[in-house]
């Protein structure tokens, strides 16, 4: 593997509300270097408390989730999370 | 099974409401030494395998080591509780984490998507060893349970604040409800790690078949308000609905709540006032 390919480190945080300064309720990691191999709980700390935290650790936010209303007699149940903002670095 | 375990083994109102909130009930090191000391002997042989919906007794003769395992009265009064008498087993498999394995699943719910708000099946997991933190024991996240999602969609997810990383003194068993989002973790330890697991099928309507003797202590409520600390702001108050509608139906008291969450939006006023 060459070291003048730039790859791709993703960082997935999910948030407490929409806003990206609320706080993390959850995180994911993915690496593109390989260097590391995050898996599911691997950790009981989140990496940052809020999505800005991240920004300011210089992850780029690259998608965020969209805000939907609940379809028309689901109103009162839950599934996935809701707040899910995607950010990378490339190195 | 006996069909009905001594009152004292059954479960009270208080780890009904925990159930009902966490999805999970756990009961520390309540499988004596006898029997784990043969557990892995008896694993590594295989159990064998019952068909989908057999009865107890047809999944597990009396003598063999699952029957005595379901059968402590500590177990047996939890199954009676949760399912009932007489439940099927929809299944069971020994799950064996080798040294050093070197992936997670992905985490997920079992089966497929569940829309029971009124019936639920549960999973006995039972650990005959001590499960240390590296070996990887399993990853819950408590209060998932209710989220409508399909088994492994949410395998996105690698860790919520609140997570259960299973740390655990020999001979404990757990009891999951179906729906609860959990995985094996990665084993980074020396040790193989060994977990069993049955999943059973109530017959019976799953209403007041615990020790209801503290049916109105105050403690059932507050078991019933736990917030988790990877919950939203606003979908973690839905999660106050569904459990309404859960302990509803575990009741049969329709007119249950929550500190008002579901009065409130299901007040529709029908009496018209006469014009003046």
């Amino acid at each position: 593997m060459t070291t003048s390919v730039t790859r791709q480190q993703v960082l997935v945080l999910y948030l407490a509300t929409s806003a990206l300064d609320a706080k993390v309720i959850g995180w994911s990691r993915y690496d593109g270097t390989g260097r590391t191999n995050p898996a599911a709980g691997d950790s009981d700390e989140p990496p940052y408390e809020t999505g800005v935290e991240a920004l300011l650790d210089g992850w780029r936010l690259f998608q965020v989730s969209p805000l939907t209303p609940p379809y028309p007699g689901s109103e009162y149940e839950t599934s996935f999370l809701k707040h899910e903002f995607l950010f990378e670095k490339l190195v | 099974m006996t069909d009905h375990p001594d009152v004292k083994h059954l479960l009270t109102s208080v780890q009904m409401a925990h159930f009902v909130s966490h999805g999970a009930l756990r009961m520390d090191g309540v499988v004596p030494a006898s029997l784990n000391e043969r557990a892995i002997a008896v694993f590594d042989e295989g159990v064998p395998r019952a068909y989908a919906g057999a009865t107890v007794d047809e999944a597990y003769p009396a003598g063999s080591f699952v029957r005595e395992l379901i059968d402590l009265p500590a177990v047996a009064g939890a199954i009676h509780s949760l399912v009932g008498p007489a439940p099927l087993v929809d299944h069971h498999a020994v799950h064996i984490r080798q040294a050093h394995n070197g992936s997670a699943q992905p985490l997920h719910a079992d089966a497929i998507i569940d829309t029971r708000d009124d019936a639920f099946d549960v999973q006995l997991m039972y650990y005959p060893q001590d499960v240390t933190l590296d070996m990887g024991g399993t990853l819950s996240v408590p209060g998932s349970h209710l989220r409508r999602i399909n088994e492994s969609d949410t395998g996105r997810y690698q860790n919520l604040r609140g997570q259960t990383r299973l740390v655990c003194p020999a001979g404990t068993v757990q009891f999951l409800h179906h729906g609860i989002w959990h995985g094996g973790r990665r084993n980074d330890s020396d040790i193989t790690r060994y977990m069993f697991k049955i999943r059973f099928n109530p017959t019976v309507r799953q209403r007041l078949l615990w020790n209801t003797e503290d049916l109105r202590d105050p403690a059932v409520g507050e078991e019933l308000r736990t917030r988790f600390p990877w919950y939203e702001n606003a979908s973690g108050r839905i999660e106050f609905v569904n459990r309404t509608r859960l302990w509803r139906a575990l009741t049969g008291d329709p007119a249950f709540d929550l500190d008002y969450w579901t009065t409130r939006v299901d007040n529709r006023p029908q009496r018209v006032l006469p014009t003046v």
